[in-house]
């Protein structure tokens, strides 16, 4: 059973421990609490130089002293405070940076209110658990037979079909109902493939449908979206060697990962508000009057400095392009300030927490808008890789990593 | 040498260190440059947008604005710091950055840096105010020289 450390503050009084390791259940994965003893705390906070006020962050950064000194005693680490609490995010990412340095276990962290969602906390383990029990499948570099990988997003469903490393047919269309979307594009991607709709096939799924597609599909592969969209992005763009990092801009959230040879070590995952999504993206197009594929070509043509918009909100961030059209301003540089607005929330709220490595790889469909992906240049003064079908990062994934599944 | 003071717009901290030869990282010039230049309107300080979005440089988005918005300020300063002295508990009237959080990460990031810190308590009587200045400018003294 995987050991994932806990170092947190505040679950207990939220009354969300529960959830915590109602998650960690479900992923067959164990949450434990590294050992401390009273006198080592004063110690452990004086050696980090942090110096907290709250006591249990005090015994949070002993907890993390304690996994450097101890590093067997779990597998992964899993970092939590209470949102909106000022000492524990300073606290929680300060250790982070320190455990980030101090050891090689994959980190991942969370800030909860009263009510999280346990969706988000079982990817998040999932994840863990994934990078911890399927190293060796992870490492796959090349996709082999026939196989089919389908990615059910939020906002899309996408499938391909492989054979013998490459992609010999796909399909996407927007989700609806989750598990008809995904028969629709399976059967799309086969016929794309020449293949038969009832052709007996190696089956990998990924993305928020995985488990209800995974199971009424008999899947021999069903992992959560970071691990696999990773695993994706890395053979897509042809960087399975060394570091880098990907970028995936959802539907509904983003995800950032770190990888090395081609197995993500960190990553993050958002979605504080549909604001920093391609959802923005398309709200923003159809007010507009076009299609969210001609609004990155228009943003191209556009200068976001022209509008200020703010989509930390997306309902705020509709009412300021509202605005700006009231105002005469150009759909244009609306287009670019939308793509801009974006790029920002992203930026600010996930690619500062964790260490850029370059290449940077941008995936999903939302790498299709050309006008985000150079915001997203602009913003981090590096030029970003988006590999041919950046939509179907997910389901190449799933597909590669099936055909490592006997 | 640059050295960094803690509370960062501590006037008689500011003073010791340029008399014995060395560069004061001070906040003061940071905000007079802010207050001088003529486009930027956010009185008093001027502390903008851009402010905010640098302090994300030393702090996740997820902490406090008022505590972003001083990181966009004295990050840079702490990372040009070659020394520092740091006054625990000082009075407020001997110079504050007026929020406790981003103390405790000013001294935390300071730590980091791997450079001569002098850390001296706040006195409270005229004879310890004697010692704490001989303890800095014995610091000050042993510094290398710019």
């Amino acid at each position: 059973m995987i050991k994932i450390a806990q170092i947190s503050c505040g679950t207990e009084w939220s009354g969300v421990q529960g959830e915590l390791e109602k998650a960690a259940d479900m992923i067959g994965a164990k949450l434990v609490f590294p050992e401390v003893d009273l006198e080592s705390i004063k110690k452990s906070v004086e050696e980090f130089g942090l110096d907290v006020e709250s006591p249990n962050l005090k015994l949070m950064i002993a907890r993390a002293k304690s996994i450097i000194d101890d590093p067997s005693e779990a597998d992964a680490i899993f970092m939590v405070t209470c949102f909106r609490c000022g000492e524990g995010a300073l606290t929680k990412h300060a250790l982070r940076k320190y455990l980030q340095k101090k050891t090689e276990l994959p980190l991942v962290m969370y800030s909860f209110t009263e009510k999280p969602k346990l969706g988000e906390l079982l990817t998040r383990m999932e994840a863990l658990a994934t990078i911890v029990e399927r190293k060796s499948l992870l490492a796959r570099e090349r996709q082999e037979g026939l196989t089919l990988g389908i990615d059910s997003g939020s906002s899309m469903t996408k499938a391909v079909v492989m054979e013998n490393n490459e992609v010999i047919g796909a399909s996407w269309a927007p989700t609806t109902d989750i598990f008809k979307s995904a028969e629709k594009v399976k059967k799309e991607a086969l016929k794309n493939a020449g293949l038969p709709a009832d052709w007996n096939h190696r089956m990998g799924v990924t993305g928020y449908g995985r488990h209800l597609i995974g199971s009424k599909l008999n899947a021999d592969l069903i992992q959560e979206e970071l691990t696999v969209a990773s695993k994706g992005a890395a053979f897509m763009s042809n960087k399975q060697k060394g570091e880098a990092t990907v970028i995936d801009v959802g539907g509904l959230d983003n995800k950032v990962m770190t990888l090395l040879n081609g197995i993500p070590d960190n990553f993050t995952m958002g979605g504080l508000c549909a604001g920093a999504s391609g959802r923005f993206l398309e709200i923003a197009a159809s007010r507009l009057g076009i299609d969210v594929a001609k609004l990155g070509e228009l943003a191209l043509k556009g200068n976001h400095k022209k509008v200020r918009m703010d989509s930390f909100c997306s309902i705020f961030g509709i009412q300021d392009l509202v605005s700006a059209l009231a105002r005469g301003s150009l759909a244009e540089d609306v287009a670019a300030a939308a793509c801009n607005s974006v790029a920002q929330q992203v930026f600010e709220t996930q690619l500062q927490e964790i260490d850029l490595r370059q290449p940077i790889i941008e995936v999903g469909g939302t790498a299709l808008v050309p006008g985000l992906v150079k915001a997203m240049e602009s913003i981090l003064g590096i030029k970003i890789l988006v590999p041919k079908m950046p939509q179907y990062g997910g389901a190449v994934g799933a597909a590669l990593l099936v055909s490592g599944i006997v | 040498m640059k050295v960094f003071v803690f509370p960062p717009n501590s006037l008689i901290l500011a003073d010791l260190v340029e008399r014995f030869g060395h560069e004061p990282i001070v906040i003061m010039e940071e905000i007079r440059k802010k207050v001088t230049t003529p486009e930027i309107d956010s009185p008093p300080l001027n502390v903008s947008e851009e402010e905010l979005i640098r302090g994300l440089r030393y702090v996740a988005v997820e902490t406090p604005s008022g505590i972003r918005g001083r990181m966009g300020i004295l990050g840079p300063l702490i990372d040009q710091a070659e020394a520092a002295v740091i006054i625990e508990n000082a009075d407020f009237a001997f110079g504050c950055s007026g929020c406790a959080r981003t103390n405790i990460l000013v001294k935390y990031l300071l730590g980091q840096k791997e450079i001569p810190i002098l850390k001296v308590e706040y006195p409270s009587t005229v004879e310890n105010a004697e010692v704490m200045v001989r303890k800095i400018v014995d610091f000050l003294k042993n510094l290398s020289k710019p």
